[in-house]
Protein backbone atom coordinates (compact mmCIF):
# COMPACT_ATOMS: atom_id res chain seq x y z
CA UNK A 1 0.00 0.00 0.00
CA UNK A 2 2.48 2.69 -0.97
CA UNK A 3 1.53 5.66 -3.42
CA UNK A 4 3.67 5.73 -6.03
CA UNK A 5 3.85 8.37 -8.66
CA UNK A 6 6.28 8.02 -11.83
CA UNK A 7 7.42 11.03 -13.91
CA UNK A 8 3.52 11.96 -13.97
CA UNK A 9 3.39 14.93 -16.86
CA UNK A 10 -0.18 16.83 -16.94
CA UNK A 11 -1.00 19.60 -19.63
CA UNK A 12 -3.42 22.17 -19.42
CA UNK A 13 -3.82 23.03 -22.81
CA UNK A 14 -0.95 24.17 -24.06
CA UNK A 15 1.27 24.42 -21.08
CA UNK A 16 2.91 21.95 -18.89
CA UNK A 17 1.39 21.70 -15.42
CA UNK A 18 3.47 19.19 -13.95
CA UNK A 19 6.78 17.84 -15.96
CA UNK A 20 7.74 14.54 -14.80
CA UNK A 21 6.69 14.47 -11.23
CA UNK A 22 7.43 11.44 -9.43
CA UNK A 23 7.11 10.91 -5.42
CA UNK A 24 6.16 7.99 -3.08
CA UNK A 25 4.35 8.02 -0.16
CA UNK A 26 4.41 4.86 2.27
CA UNK A 27 1.32 3.66 3.92
CA UNK A 28 0.38 5.66 7.08
CA UNK A 29 2.57 8.69 6.12
CA UNK A 30 1.56 12.21 5.50
CA UNK A 31 2.85 14.00 3.16
CA UNK A 32 3.35 17.63 2.75
CA UNK A 33 3.70 18.97 -1.20
CA UNK A 34 4.68 22.53 -0.74
CA UNK A 35 5.63 25.08 -3.16
CA UNK A 36 4.42 28.58 -4.54
CA UNK A 37 1.50 29.72 -6.39
CA UNK A 38 1.82 27.74 -10.03
CA UNK A 39 4.03 24.94 -9.16
CA UNK A 40 1.18 22.29 -10.03
CA UNK A 41 0.34 21.47 -6.38
CA UNK A 42 -3.56 21.18 -7.09
CA UNK A 43 -3.13 19.81 -10.42
CA UNK A 44 -1.10 16.85 -8.82
CA UNK A 45 -3.98 16.44 -6.38
CA UNK A 46 -6.90 16.81 -9.13
CA UNK A 47 -4.83 14.39 -11.35
CA UNK A 48 -4.78 11.84 -8.17
CA UNK A 49 -8.40 12.10 -7.79
CA UNK A 50 -9.45 12.19 -11.54
CA UNK A 51 -10.35 15.43 -11.99
CA UNK A 52 -8.18 16.28 -14.32
CA UNK A 53 -6.35 13.88 -16.77
CA UNK A 54 -2.55 12.92 -17.37
CA UNK A 55 -0.97 12.85 -20.44
CA UNK A 56 2.04 10.64 -19.77
CA UNK A 57 2.93 8.95 -16.61
CA UNK A 58 1.56 6.86 -13.86
CA UNK A 59 0.21 6.72 -10.58
CA UNK A 60 -0.80 3.67 -8.73
CA UNK A 61 -2.28 3.26 -5.57
CA UNK A 62 -3.05 -0.77 -3.74
CA UNK A 63 -1.06 -1.66 -6.78
CA UNK A 64 -3.59 0.19 -9.31
CA UNK A 65 -3.30 2.80 -11.66
CA UNK A 66 -5.05 5.95 -10.42
CA UNK A 67 -5.10 7.41 -13.49
CA UNK A 68 -7.80 7.80 -16.48
CA UNK A 69 -10.56 7.07 -13.51
CA UNK A 70 -13.17 8.65 -12.49
CA UNK A 71 -13.46 10.39 -9.19
CA UNK A 72 -16.87 8.86 -8.62
CA UNK A 73 -15.23 5.59 -9.44
CA UNK A 74 -11.88 6.19 -7.33
CA UNK A 75 -13.89 7.50 -4.18
CA UNK A 76 -14.83 3.66 -4.09
CA UNK A 77 -11.66 2.80 -4.36
CA UNK A 78 -10.98 4.85 -1.22
CA UNK A 79 -9.06 7.92 -2.60
CA UNK A 80 -10.47 11.07 -0.97
CA UNK A 81 -10.40 14.54 -2.32
CA UNK A 82 -10.90 17.70 -0.51
CA UNK A 83 -10.81 19.87 -3.19
CA UNK A 84 -9.43 23.84 -2.58
CA UNK A 85 -11.29 26.81 -1.14
CA UNK A 86 -13.54 24.27 1.59
CA UNK A 87 -15.33 21.95 -0.45
CA UNK A 88 -18.80 22.47 0.75
CA UNK A 89 -22.13 22.86 -0.52
CA UNK A 90 -23.41 26.34 0.83
CA UNK A 91 -27.00 25.26 -0.15
CA UNK A 92 -26.93 21.97 2.37
CA UNK A 93 -27.15 21.63 5.57
CA UNK A 94 -23.90 20.21 7.54
CA UNK A 95 -25.41 16.56 8.39
CA UNK A 96 -26.42 16.46 4.26
CA UNK A 97 -22.95 17.45 3.73
CA UNK A 98 -21.77 14.58 5.78
CA UNK A 99 -24.00 12.60 4.21
CA UNK A 100 -22.87 13.20 0.65
CA UNK A 101 -20.25 11.42 1.11
CA UNK A 102 -21.56 8.41 2.61
CA UNK A 103 -24.07 7.65 -0.50
CA UNK A 104 -22.86 5.10 -1.79
CA UNK A 105 -21.69 3.13 0.94
CA UNK A 106 -24.20 0.41 1.47
CA UNK A 107 -23.26 -0.24 4.94
CA UNK A 108 -25.55 2.49 7.14
CA UNK A 109 -24.41 1.42 10.07
CA UNK A 110 -20.46 1.59 9.63
CA UNK A 111 -21.32 5.42 8.55
CA UNK A 112 -22.57 6.16 11.43
CA UNK A 113 -19.59 4.82 13.31
CA UNK A 114 -17.56 7.23 10.84
CA UNK A 115 -19.84 10.01 12.04
CA UNK A 116 -19.27 9.65 15.52
CA UNK A 117 -15.21 9.92 14.96
CA UNK A 118 -15.76 12.79 12.94
CA UNK A 119 -17.97 14.41 15.40
CA UNK A 120 -15.04 13.64 17.85
CA UNK A 121 -12.89 15.17 16.52
CA UNK A 122 -15.13 18.27 15.33
CA UNK A 123 -17.01 18.79 17.93
CA UNK A 124 -18.37 22.12 16.66
CA UNK A 125 -20.20 20.41 13.47
CA UNK A 126 -22.52 18.17 15.63
CA UNK A 127 -23.65 21.53 17.20
CA UNK A 128 -24.04 22.61 13.68
CA UNK A 129 -25.61 19.75 11.97
CA UNK A 130 -29.00 20.79 11.29
CA UNK A 131 -27.28 24.14 10.25
CA UNK A 132 -26.44 25.37 6.21
CA UNK A 133 -23.13 24.99 5.70
CA UNK A 134 -23.26 28.48 4.47
CA UNK A 135 -23.83 29.71 7.68
CA UNK A 136 -20.34 28.19 8.80
CA UNK A 137 -17.42 29.88 9.52
CA UNK A 138 -14.27 29.56 7.36
CA UNK A 139 -12.47 26.96 9.99
CA UNK A 140 -16.09 24.97 10.08
CA UNK A 141 -16.37 24.74 6.61
CA UNK A 142 -12.94 23.28 6.36
CA UNK A 143 -14.14 20.82 8.89
CA UNK A 144 -16.79 20.14 7.38
CA UNK A 145 -14.89 19.25 3.75
CA UNK A 146 -12.73 16.89 5.50
CA UNK A 147 -15.52 15.60 7.72
CA UNK A 148 -17.45 14.59 4.57
CA UNK A 149 -14.07 13.60 2.58
CA UNK A 150 -13.65 11.37 5.85
CA UNK A 151 -17.52 10.21 5.52
CA UNK A 152 -16.38 7.83 2.00
CA UNK A 153 -13.87 5.98 4.48
CA UNK A 154 -11.00 6.92 2.16
CA UNK A 155 -7.34 5.46 2.74
CA UNK A 156 -6.16 7.65 0.62
CA UNK A 157 -6.57 11.42 1.67
CA UNK A 158 -6.06 14.37 -0.64
CA UNK A 159 -6.21 17.60 1.19
CA UNK A 160 -5.55 21.15 -0.95
CA UNK A 161 -4.72 24.03 0.73
CA UNK A 162 -6.74 23.51 4.15
CA UNK A 163 -5.44 26.72 5.89
CA UNK A 164 -6.29 28.97 2.64
CA UNK A 165 -7.59 32.24 3.77
CA UNK A 166 -7.90 30.50 7.95
CA UNK A 167 -6.75 32.59 10.78
CA UNK A 168 -3.19 31.39 12.25
CA UNK A 169 -5.18 30.24 15.55
CA UNK A 170 -7.98 28.22 13.51
CA UNK A 171 -4.65 26.41 10.75
CA UNK A 172 -3.10 25.52 14.02
CA UNK A 173 -6.42 23.42 15.15
CA UNK A 174 -6.87 22.19 12.19
CA UNK A 175 -3.66 20.82 11.18
CA UNK A 176 -3.41 19.09 14.67
CA UNK A 177 -6.37 17.59 13.60
CA UNK A 178 -5.62 16.02 10.55
CA UNK A 179 -2.12 14.65 12.10
CA UNK A 180 -4.35 13.10 14.47
CA UNK A 181 -6.94 11.54 12.32
CA UNK A 182 -3.94 10.30 9.88
CA UNK A 183 -2.37 8.77 12.44
CA UNK A 184 -6.34 7.21 14.54
CA UNK A 185 -7.53 5.98 11.05
CA UNK A 186 -4.75 4.70 9.58
CA UNK A 187 -4.50 7.09 6.67
CA UNK A 188 -2.06 7.79 3.79
CA UNK A 189 -2.77 11.60 3.45
CA UNK A 190 -0.85 14.30 0.29
CA UNK A 191 -1.58 17.46 1.75
CA UNK A 192 -0.73 20.13 -0.41
CA UNK A 193 -0.37 23.71 0.99
CA UNK A 194 1.44 26.87 0.24
CA UNK A 195 1.53 27.41 4.78
CA UNK A 196 4.51 25.62 4.52
CA UNK A 197 5.92 25.36 7.91
CA UNK A 198 2.82 24.25 9.00
CA UNK A 199 2.38 21.81 6.40
CA UNK A 200 5.47 20.44 7.01
CA UNK A 201 5.67 20.67 10.46
CA UNK A 202 2.99 17.78 10.57
CA UNK A 203 4.44 16.03 8.17
CA UNK A 204 6.14 13.00 7.70
CA UNK A 205 7.73 13.22 4.11
CA UNK A 206 7.92 16.40 1.68
CA UNK A 207 7.54 16.97 -1.45
CA UNK A 208 9.26 20.72 -2.61
CA UNK A 209 7.47 21.32 -6.45
CA UNK A 210 8.43 24.44 -8.91
CA UNK A 211 7.17 25.64 -12.15
CA UNK A 212 5.66 21.92 -12.23
CA UNK A 213 8.67 20.10 -11.49
CA UNK A 214 9.93 18.43 -7.77
CA UNK A 215 12.81 20.92 -6.58
CA UNK A 216 13.44 19.12 -3.55
CA UNK A 217 11.96 15.83 -1.72
CA UNK A 218 12.80 13.87 1.70
CA UNK A 219 11.92 13.67 5.30
CA UNK A 220 9.37 16.96 6.29
CA UNK A 221 12.50 17.62 9.13
CA UNK A 222 15.49 17.08 6.69
CA UNK A 223 13.56 19.84 4.45
CA UNK A 224 13.00 22.26 7.20
CA UNK A 225 16.75 22.03 7.95
CA UNK A 226 17.56 22.80 4.00
CA UNK A 227 19.31 26.15 3.77
CA UNK A 228 17.55 26.30 0.13
CA UNK A 229 14.34 25.38 1.22
CA UNK A 230 13.96 27.73 4.51
CA UNK A 231 15.15 30.99 2.17
CA UNK A 232 12.53 29.73 -0.85
CA UNK A 233 9.34 28.50 0.98
CA UNK A 234 9.89 28.95 5.05
CA UNK A 235 10.76 32.53 4.44
CA UNK A 236 14.17 32.63 6.98
CA UNK B 1 -67.82 38.55 -4.42
CA UNK B 2 -68.58 35.06 -6.69
CA UNK B 3 -66.39 37.02 -9.22
CA UNK B 4 -63.08 37.44 -7.09
CA UNK B 5 -63.84 33.56 -6.04
CA UNK B 6 -63.84 32.62 -9.54
CA UNK B 7 -60.49 34.82 -10.22
CA UNK B 8 -58.75 32.99 -7.64
CA UNK B 9 -60.29 29.51 -8.90
CA UNK B 10 -58.84 30.25 -12.13
CA UNK B 11 -55.36 31.42 -11.23
CA UNK B 12 -55.26 28.22 -8.90
CA UNK B 13 -56.10 25.84 -11.68
CA UNK B 14 -54.09 27.61 -14.65
CA UNK B 15 -51.43 28.51 -11.69
CA UNK B 16 -50.75 25.01 -10.74
CA UNK B 17 -50.52 23.86 -14.41
CA UNK B 18 -47.83 26.63 -14.91
CA UNK B 19 -46.00 25.36 -11.93
CA UNK B 20 -45.60 21.92 -13.45
CA UNK B 21 -43.93 23.13 -16.42
CA UNK B 22 -42.23 25.68 -14.65
CA UNK B 23 -40.82 22.50 -12.59
CA UNK B 24 -39.69 20.84 -15.43
CA UNK B 25 -37.73 23.82 -16.50
CA UNK B 26 -36.23 24.24 -13.30
CA UNK B 27 -35.33 20.60 -12.91
CA UNK B 28 -33.31 20.72 -16.20
CA UNK B 29 -32.35 23.68 -15.75
CA UNK B 30 -30.46 22.83 -12.03
CA UNK B 31 -29.26 19.13 -13.71
CA UNK B 32 -27.59 20.94 -16.73
CA UNK B 33 -27.90 24.75 -17.04
CA UNK B 34 -29.70 24.44 -20.53
CA UNK B 35 -33.05 26.20 -20.67
CA UNK B 36 -34.64 23.78 -22.33
CA UNK B 37 -37.16 25.10 -25.15
CA UNK B 38 -37.58 21.68 -26.41
CA UNK B 39 -39.92 20.66 -23.16
CA UNK B 40 -42.86 21.83 -25.07
CA UNK B 41 -42.36 19.74 -27.83
CA UNK B 42 -41.76 16.87 -25.55
CA UNK B 43 -44.78 17.75 -23.78
CA UNK B 44 -46.67 17.80 -26.61
CA UNK B 45 -44.97 14.16 -27.94
CA UNK B 46 -45.97 12.88 -24.58
CA UNK B 47 -49.41 14.39 -24.65
CA UNK B 48 -50.15 12.59 -28.26
CA UNK B 49 -49.18 9.70 -26.56
CA UNK B 50 -51.58 10.06 -23.94
CA UNK B 51 -53.84 10.34 -26.55
CA UNK B 52 -52.81 7.22 -28.71
CA UNK B 53 -53.31 5.53 -25.25
CA UNK B 54 -56.44 6.96 -24.34
CA UNK B 55 -57.83 4.89 -27.75
CA UNK B 56 -56.00 2.21 -26.58
CA UNK B 57 -56.91 1.70 -23.15
CA UNK B 58 -59.95 3.88 -22.76
CA UNK B 59 -58.86 5.15 -19.43
CA UNK B 60 -58.07 8.75 -18.98
CA UNK B 61 -55.96 7.69 -15.84
CA UNK B 62 -53.75 5.31 -17.32
CA UNK B 63 -52.80 7.30 -20.15
CA UNK B 64 -51.16 10.06 -17.80
CA UNK B 65 -49.26 7.43 -16.05
CA UNK B 66 -47.91 5.74 -19.58
CA UNK B 67 -47.89 9.56 -21.04
CA UNK B 68 -45.59 10.46 -17.92
CA UNK B 69 -43.17 7.29 -17.54
CA UNK B 70 -42.60 7.27 -21.76
CA UNK B 71 -42.17 11.04 -21.43
CA UNK B 72 -39.48 10.94 -18.78
CA UNK B 73 -37.89 8.20 -21.40
CA UNK B 74 -38.15 11.02 -24.42
CA UNK B 75 -36.11 13.16 -21.80
CA UNK B 76 -33.82 10.47 -20.66
CA UNK B 77 -32.96 10.01 -24.00
CA UNK B 78 -32.61 13.03 -24.97
CA UNK B 79 -30.07 13.89 -22.22
CA UNK B 80 -28.41 11.12 -22.93
CA UNK B 81 -28.04 10.70 -26.83
CA UNK B 82 -28.27 14.50 -27.90
CA UNK B 83 -27.15 16.94 -25.16
CA UNK B 84 -23.73 14.89 -23.67
CA UNK B 85 -22.74 15.15 -27.45
CA UNK B 86 -23.64 18.59 -27.78
CA UNK B 87 -21.18 19.36 -24.58
CA UNK B 88 -18.59 17.07 -25.76
CA UNK B 89 -18.44 18.56 -29.28
CA UNK B 90 -18.88 22.57 -28.33
CA UNK B 91 -16.34 24.19 -26.85
CA UNK B 92 -15.27 27.89 -27.00
CA UNK B 93 -17.50 30.78 -26.97
CA UNK B 94 -20.43 28.74 -28.66
CA UNK B 95 -20.34 26.51 -25.67
CA UNK B 96 -22.80 28.94 -23.33
CA UNK B 97 -24.85 29.53 -25.64
CA UNK B 98 -25.05 26.04 -28.05
CA UNK B 99 -27.17 24.21 -26.30
CA UNK B 100 -30.12 26.60 -25.61
CA UNK B 101 -30.12 27.19 -29.55
CA UNK B 102 -29.89 23.47 -29.42
CA UNK B 103 -33.14 22.58 -27.60
CA UNK B 104 -35.02 25.35 -30.18
CA UNK B 105 -33.97 22.96 -32.77
CA UNK B 106 -34.54 20.33 -30.90
CA UNK B 107 -38.26 21.38 -30.16
CA UNK B 108 -38.96 22.23 -34.32
CA UNK B 109 -37.74 18.78 -35.07
CA UNK B 110 -40.55 16.98 -32.52
CA UNK B 111 -43.15 19.38 -33.91
CA UNK B 112 -42.05 18.49 -37.46
CA UNK B 113 -41.80 14.83 -36.69
CA UNK B 114 -45.07 14.35 -34.91
CA UNK B 115 -46.60 16.85 -37.75
CA UNK B 116 -45.23 14.52 -40.42
CA UNK B 117 -46.40 11.32 -38.72
CA UNK B 118 -50.06 12.59 -36.60
CA UNK B 119 -50.44 15.90 -38.83
CA UNK B 120 -53.74 14.60 -40.91
CA UNK B 121 -55.42 13.18 -37.72
CA UNK B 122 -57.78 15.02 -35.82
CA UNK B 123 -56.89 14.44 -31.72
CA UNK B 124 -58.97 15.48 -29.06
CA UNK B 125 -58.45 14.46 -25.32
CA UNK B 126 -61.97 15.21 -23.32
CA UNK B 127 -62.13 15.60 -19.66
CA UNK B 128 -62.29 12.10 -18.18
CA UNK B 129 -64.83 13.38 -15.51
CA UNK B 130 -66.83 16.24 -15.34
CA UNK B 131 -65.34 20.08 -16.59
CA UNK B 132 -68.87 21.98 -15.72
CA UNK B 133 -68.36 24.08 -13.20
CA UNK B 134 -69.96 23.24 -9.26
CA UNK B 135 -72.71 25.49 -8.93
CA UNK B 136 -72.97 26.87 -5.39
CA UNK B 137 -76.24 29.12 -4.10
CA UNK B 138 -77.18 29.39 -7.93
CA UNK B 139 -73.53 30.77 -9.43
CA UNK B 140 -71.96 28.46 -11.19
CA UNK B 141 -67.98 28.03 -9.70
CA UNK B 142 -65.11 28.31 -12.11
CA UNK B 143 -64.22 25.01 -10.26
CA UNK B 144 -65.16 21.83 -11.86
CA UNK B 145 -64.57 18.10 -10.64
CA UNK B 146 -61.79 17.90 -13.02
CA UNK B 147 -60.53 21.61 -12.35
CA UNK B 148 -60.39 19.97 -8.71
CA UNK B 149 -58.62 16.79 -10.15
CA UNK B 150 -55.96 18.72 -11.42
CA UNK B 151 -55.15 21.25 -8.54
CA UNK B 152 -54.88 18.18 -6.88
CA UNK B 153 -52.93 15.60 -9.12
CA UNK B 154 -50.22 18.80 -9.44
CA UNK B 155 -50.39 18.89 -5.19
CA UNK B 156 -49.50 15.46 -4.33
CA UNK B 157 -47.08 15.62 -7.70
CA UNK B 158 -45.11 18.72 -6.06
CA UNK B 159 -45.63 16.66 -2.16
CA UNK B 160 -44.17 13.71 -3.74
CA UNK B 161 -41.56 15.56 -5.43
CA UNK B 162 -40.43 17.84 -2.45
CA UNK B 163 -40.23 14.77 -0.48
CA UNK B 164 -37.78 12.72 -2.75
CA UNK B 165 -35.77 15.63 -2.69
CA UNK B 166 -35.45 16.61 0.85
CA UNK B 167 -35.90 13.18 2.47
CA UNK B 168 -34.36 10.76 0.16
CA UNK B 169 -30.51 9.70 -0.89
CA UNK B 170 -31.29 10.22 -4.54
CA UNK B 171 -32.78 13.41 -3.64
CA UNK B 172 -29.55 14.84 -1.97
CA UNK B 173 -27.73 13.31 -4.99
CA UNK B 174 -29.47 15.30 -7.26
CA UNK B 175 -29.45 18.79 -5.08
CA UNK B 176 -25.69 17.93 -4.74
CA UNK B 177 -25.37 17.70 -8.38
CA UNK B 178 -27.04 20.51 -9.09
CA UNK B 179 -25.54 22.79 -6.81
CA UNK B 180 -21.59 21.90 -6.98
CA UNK B 181 -21.06 18.72 -9.50
CA UNK B 182 -17.56 18.48 -8.86
CA UNK B 183 -17.94 18.10 -5.10
CA UNK B 184 -20.81 15.95 -5.79
CA UNK B 185 -18.18 13.72 -7.63
CA UNK B 186 -15.88 13.76 -5.60
CA UNK B 187 -17.91 12.63 -2.95
CA UNK B 188 -18.72 9.64 -4.90
CA UNK B 189 -22.32 10.55 -6.76
CA UNK B 190 -22.74 9.34 -10.36
CA UNK B 191 -23.52 12.80 -11.50
CA UNK B 192 -24.16 11.53 -15.25
CA UNK B 193 -26.45 9.54 -14.23
CA UNK B 194 -28.07 11.65 -11.42
CA UNK B 195 -28.40 14.67 -14.89
CA UNK B 196 -30.15 11.80 -16.55
CA UNK B 197 -33.24 11.74 -14.16
CA UNK B 198 -33.14 15.16 -13.73
CA UNK B 199 -34.33 15.07 -17.60
CA UNK B 200 -36.41 12.39 -16.81
CA UNK B 201 -38.49 13.72 -14.20
CA UNK B 202 -38.65 16.95 -15.77
CA UNK B 203 -40.22 14.82 -19.22
CA UNK B 204 -42.78 13.11 -16.64
CA UNK B 205 -43.66 16.73 -15.18
CA UNK B 206 -43.90 18.58 -18.88
CA UNK B 207 -45.61 15.22 -19.79
CA UNK B 208 -48.42 15.51 -16.61
CA UNK B 209 -48.28 19.38 -17.19
CA UNK B 210 -49.26 18.71 -21.13
CA UNK B 211 -52.10 15.72 -20.04
CA UNK B 212 -53.89 17.79 -17.74
CA UNK B 213 -53.85 21.28 -19.44
CA UNK B 214 -55.07 19.90 -22.70
CA UNK B 215 -59.20 18.51 -21.61
CA UNK B 216 -59.61 21.58 -19.59
CA UNK B 217 -58.40 23.42 -22.71
CA UNK B 218 -60.48 23.03 -26.07
CA UNK B 219 -59.21 19.65 -26.12
CA UNK B 220 -57.75 19.80 -29.33
CA UNK B 221 -54.38 18.34 -30.04
CA UNK B 222 -52.17 19.77 -33.10
CA UNK B 223 -48.13 19.46 -33.87
CA UNK B 224 -48.00 23.50 -33.79
CA UNK B 225 -50.37 23.93 -31.20
CA UNK B 226 -50.75 27.35 -29.68
CA UNK B 227 -51.14 25.95 -26.43
CA UNK B 228 -48.32 24.03 -25.87
CA UNK B 229 -46.20 27.18 -26.84
CA UNK B 230 -48.48 29.30 -24.58
CA UNK B 231 -47.40 26.24 -21.51
CA UNK B 232 -43.65 27.20 -22.12
CA UNK B 233 -43.84 30.59 -21.94
CA UNK B 234 -45.85 30.63 -18.81
CA UNK B 235 -43.85 28.52 -17.34
CA UNK B 236 -40.61 29.57 -18.15
CA UNK B 237 -41.56 32.73 -16.69
CA UNK B 238 -43.53 30.94 -14.04
CA UNK B 239 -39.68 29.60 -13.59
CA UNK B 240 -37.66 33.36 -13.91
CA UNK B 241 -40.63 34.67 -11.26
CA UNK B 242 -39.33 31.80 -8.85
CA UNK B 243 -35.11 32.31 -9.43
CA UNK B 244 -35.26 29.15 -11.97
CA UNK B 245 -33.10 27.09 -9.35
CA UNK B 246 -35.91 26.72 -6.93
CA UNK B 247 -38.65 23.86 -6.79
CA UNK B 248 -40.70 25.93 -4.66
CA UNK B 249 -40.32 28.86 -6.64
CA UNK B 250 -40.86 27.47 -9.20
CA UNK B 251 -44.26 26.46 -7.54
CA UNK B 252 -44.87 30.00 -6.30
CA UNK B 253 -43.81 31.83 -9.53
CA UNK B 254 -46.28 29.72 -11.44
CA UNK B 255 -49.73 30.42 -8.98
CA UNK B 256 -48.73 34.16 -8.75
CA UNK B 257 -48.56 34.29 -12.17
CA UNK B 258 -52.01 32.68 -12.80
CA UNK B 259 -53.43 34.48 -10.93
CA UNK B 260 -52.19 37.79 -11.84
CA UNK B 261 -53.59 36.31 -15.10
CA UNK B 262 -56.72 35.24 -13.72
CA UNK B 263 -57.06 39.20 -12.47
CA UNK B 264 -56.26 40.28 -15.87
CA UNK B 265 -58.81 38.00 -17.34
CA UNK B 266 -61.92 38.58 -15.63
CA UNK B 267 -61.61 42.21 -14.62
CA UNK B 268 -59.70 44.00 -16.99
CA UNK B 269 -60.04 42.18 -20.84
CA UNK B 270 -58.74 38.69 -22.25
CA UNK B 271 -56.70 40.40 -24.64
CA UNK B 272 -53.99 41.55 -22.48
CA UNK B 273 -53.36 38.10 -21.10
CA UNK B 274 -50.24 37.27 -23.36
CA UNK B 275 -48.86 41.15 -22.87
CA UNK B 276 -49.51 41.05 -18.57
CA UNK B 277 -47.12 37.84 -18.63
CA UNK B 278 -44.32 39.29 -20.43
CA UNK B 279 -44.19 42.63 -18.11
CA UNK B 280 -44.92 40.69 -14.94
CA UNK B 281 -41.65 39.06 -16.55
CA UNK B 282 -39.78 41.42 -17.00
CA UNK B 283 -41.02 44.21 -13.48
CA UNK B 284 -39.60 40.50 -11.64
CA UNK B 285 -36.19 41.17 -13.71
CA UNK B 286 -36.05 44.87 -13.06
CA UNK B 287 -36.63 44.61 -9.46
CA UNK B 288 -35.87 41.76 -8.14
CA UNK B 289 -33.49 39.39 -10.73
CA UNK B 290 -33.14 37.03 -8.87
CA UNK B 291 -35.85 36.11 -8.26
CA UNK B 292 -38.39 35.24 -5.65
CA UNK B 293 -36.82 31.92 -4.13
CA UNK B 294 -33.12 33.16 -5.63
CA UNK B 295 -30.42 33.82 -3.75
CA UNK B 296 -29.18 37.24 -3.92
CA UNK B 297 -25.06 37.12 -4.35
CA UNK B 298 -24.01 35.03 -7.09
CA UNK B 299 -22.96 31.29 -5.76
CA UNK B 300 -19.96 31.00 -4.47
CA UNK B 301 -17.62 29.01 -5.84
Amino acid sequence: MTLIVNDLCVDHGAIRALDGVSMQVERGQLAAVIGANGAGKTTLLRTLSGLKSATSGSATWKDQNLLHSKPEKLVRFGVSHVSEGKSVIPELSVEENLNLGALWRRNAKESAETRVKIFETFPRLQERSAQLADTLSGGERQMLAIGRALMSKPDLLLLDEPSLGLAPLVIAQIFTSIRELTTQMGLTVVLVEQNAMSALEIADIGIVLNLGRVAAKGSAQSLIDNPQVRAAYLGY
Amino acid sequence: MFTLINTILIGLTSGSVYALMAIALVLVWRSTRVVNFAQAGQALLSTYIGFECIGRFHSFWVALIVAMILGAAVSALIEVIFMRTLFKRNTGPIAGVAPIIATLGLLGIIRGGIGIFMGGKEAIIRPPLSNVGFTVAGHTLAFSPFKLVIVSAVLVMMIGLSVVFTKTNIGLALRASAYAPEIARLAGVKVDAIRTLGWSIAGAAGAAAGMLQTPNGTGALSPDSLEFSLLLVFGFIAAVIGGLESLIGAVIGGLLLGLVLAVVLMYVNATLLFVTAFVLLIVVLLVRPQGIMGKKAGRRA
